[in-house]
């Protein structure tokens, strides 16, 4: 049977998964020389997430994640070399050094940031999808946030409001089943975490996290979903961090035998494979691709060293918006690329706003009469 | 010029940017069918309908951080506290992420909310219902902390506050709804980070904001009495403070006295001092004194919870005390 996949998409999944791993992997090295600190949580593992994830919605939706946030951007497009110097504490990071490794902002992108409280993003997600829906956009919002992140507070009284309202968001719960040193089961009286959706009537479901065209269909499945004004969906991707929690954990609390097992299931070498069973690919195209990206790390750690840090004027600077302020573009400012895309927002206008909030009974009415249910 | 109560003047300035700017929402519990839990929202339901005026449940971090993401992306929301005790429970949506966005995002996002609702002890309400919260949030950058005690402030403060593209926190008086004063029409709006001087004066100057500003005045008209001019400076926003208002009234009147209704530790007086202390050290004929609330849990009885608060016969105490006047 033919695969129900181009070869376009394979590659460029796979591409982007290689990139997220050897950049995630030059940043271990770096910061093994003291040229990153702080905390820095690597992504290693859980590449098939963000690849999925990424081809299967549109460039436009907004997306924002927890601290371990370095890959998913990556996967949007942002700049390596940018997102490397922000991790030096440079002035071409995104985030002119100012944000670090939990922090990784990249607007151009609607990459809307990288947070350090757990399950803090969550509530922001759903304020996004409500400007969305208060501006009858169809664009969804993309919500990454990890296992731990299902047991606080902003999670339920999160779920709750979304649900209700109908926003149009897509809450993934990458559940690498740590949350820092603790199994999650051993803290959560339900640890399959997407079940808890059932209790705000929301649609809920569990994917294969390391199988990249898993996430995918699933994701294309729920965005259409979301889109077309049914509701949230909380998706479960099941993966696993094959490192510590960051890059000064050793990870003692898990067996080497349990580490061992997961790596077998890496889901980049899992990708190659079905590509040339199923023909779609020759080794000689990953082989073009893993040098290709090899020669992008070793320029983005190049960028970042030659970055220089920020003049101590910055440190006043990005805290209060002053009258008549710009914002700032951090490719024109780093790379001098000008861009267009920057997002702009309607006027008040322009805005159309005909939701409503009313009782579900009537928005359940009306989305019978809509033929959504 | 219309008289209006606090509440009032605050229901017409969101009205009035509602109307002007599609953006601006307003969220909350009890905001829209309850008409508010003190009114402020009454009437906005029917004139904006339910998806401008939100009722949303009582998830204080869930809501204030829905409110934060829709400023993420350009919305200009008003998050109504049903009162700042309750806040607490949201505080980390305003501090770490509201607070810090612009900053972390080494400035591609701005956040333009406004936190509102009312502040303040009294009303036999005990601890966890009654408590000037102000000073904690002075205490962050990126934030702008504003605290009107008039009507016509309240109006002209909420107004430019929803204009701001800053997250600004804004306490009202929950003591002072019901309190009525004159109220320009239409497009009033108060500049944020203006202090104000209430009433002039020449012996000593008195620095106050919001409800303590009535007990300021109280204490005035009973020291004028006594042959002696008290200067009231109103701060009406605590971060960012005023120096220069500050500096010039105190370089006016050589004595400055400052009264405040949290507590003394940390607060926003103990900054005051410094600034004048740091500054116009020379110029003073006093130490600079405080009066503030004690230093304890707010208690539920009423000759306790008096106690607690400042009020006039204290104030007068002090202005004497600085005007070596003690006993006289």
């Amino acid at each position: 049977m033919a695969s129900a996949y181009s070869k376009d998409l394979l590659l460029t999944m796979y591409r982007k998964m290689y990139l997220m791993r050897r950049f995630e992997e030059r940043t271990q090295q770096q910061y093994g020389l003291g040229k990153i600190a702080g905390f820095c949580h690597l992504y290693i593992g859980q590449e098939a997430v963000a690849a999925g994830v990424n081809e299967a919605i549109r460039p436009d939706d907004y997306m924002l994640s927890g601290y371990r946030d370095h890959a998913q951007p990556l996967a949007r497009g942002s700049h390596a070399g940018m997102i490397m110097a922000e991790l030096f504490g440079r002035t071409g990071g995104y985030s002119k050094g100012k944000g670090g490794s939990m922090h990784v902002f990249d607007i151009e992108h609607h990459f809307y940031g990288g947070y350090g409280i757990v399950g803090g993003q969550i509530p922001l997600a759903a304020g996004m999808a409500f400007a969305s829906r208060y501006r009858n956009e169809d664009r969804i919002t993309v919500c990454y946030f990890g296992d731990a992140a299902a047991n606080q507070g902003a999670f339920h009284e999160t779920f709750n409001m979304a649900a209700k309202w109908k926003l149009p968001v897509l809450y993934i719960c990458e559940n690498n089943r740590y949350g820092m040193g603790t199994a999650i089961a051993r803290v959560s009286a339900e640890p399959e975490i997407h079940k808890r959706g059932a209790a705000y009537n929301m649609r809920h479901e569990a994917v294969d996290g390391m199988d990249a065209l898993k996430v995918y269909d699933a994701v294309k499945d729920a965005a259409a979903y979301i889109r077309a004004g049914k509701g949230p969906v909380l998706m479960e991707a099941n993966t696993y961090r094959f490192r510590g929690h960051s890059v000064v954990d050793p990870a003692n609390y898990r067996s080497k035998q349990e580490v061992e097992d997961e790596r077998k299931n890496d889901p980049i070498p899992r990708l190659m494979a079905y590509a040339i069973k199923q023909k779609l690919a020759k080794e000689a195209d990953f082989e073009a691709i893993e040098a290709e990206v090899k020669e992008q790390v070793d320029e983005a750690v190049k960028f970042a060293d030659e970055s220089p840090e920020p003049h101590l004027d910055e440190l006043w600077r990005d805290t209060i918006v002053e009258e008549g302020e710009e914002d700032v573009r951090p490719r024109e400012r780093v790379l001098g690329v000008k861009v267009d895309k920057w997002p702009s927002y309607p006027s008040g206008k322009d805005l159309k706003v005909t939701w409503d909030l009313e009782p579900r009974e009537q928005a359940e009415k009306a989305d019978k009469a809509a033929g959504l249910k | 010029m219309a008289e209006l109560m606090y509440r009032e003047a605050l229901n017409q300035a969101l009205s009035e940017e509602m109307e002007r700017d599609a953006n601006v929402f307003l969220i909350g519990e009890e905001v829209g069918r309850y008409q508010g839990a003190f009114k402020v929202s009454q009437g906005l339901l029917d004139k904006f309908g339910s998806a401008r005026i939100i009722d949303a449940p009582i998830s204080e971090l869930g809501f204030t951080g829905l409110g934060v993401g829709a400023a993420m992306v350009g919305l200009r929301p008003v998050v109504e506290m049903m009162t700042w005790n309750f806040a607490i429970l949201a505080m980390d949506q305003i501090v770490n992420n509201a607070a810090k966005l612009r900053h972390m995002s080494g400035g591609q996002l701005r956040c333009p909310i406004v936190f509102r609702g009312p502040g303040g002890a009294g009303g036999r309400l005990s601890s966890q219902h009654s408590q000037a919260l102000e000073s904690t949030y002075a205490h962050f950058p990126g934030l702008k902390v504003i605290a009107p005690a008039t009507p016509a402030d309240a109006k002209g403060m909420l107004k430019a506050a929803i204009r701001d593209d800053n997250p600004v926190v804004m306490f009202e008086g929950e003591r002072l709804y019901a309190l009525k004063g004159e109220v320009p029409e239409g497009e009033h709006v108060v500049p944020l980070g203006k202090a104000d001087v209430k009433r002039e004066g020449k012996d000593v100057t008195v620095i106050t904001w919001s409800r303590m500003y009535y007990f300021c005045e109280e204490a005035a008209k009973q020291l004028e009495a006594e042959g002696i001019s008290v200067e009231i400076l109103d701060l009406r926003t605590l971060r960012p403070l005023d120096e220069e208002a500050i500096l010039a009234s105190v370089r006016k009147t050589n004595r400055a006295v400052i009264v405040e209704e949290g507590w003394p530790l940390a607060g926003v007086g103990a900054q005051v001092v410094d600034i004048i202390q740091s500054k116009a050290f020379d110029e003073l004929d006093a130490p600079v004194l405080r009066v503030t609330g004690l230093d304890v849990n707010m208690s539920y009885a009423a000759n306790l919870e008096n106690a607690i608060q400042p009020d006039a016969p204290k104030i007068i105490a002090a202005v004497k005390k600085v005007l070596y006047r003690e006993g006289a």
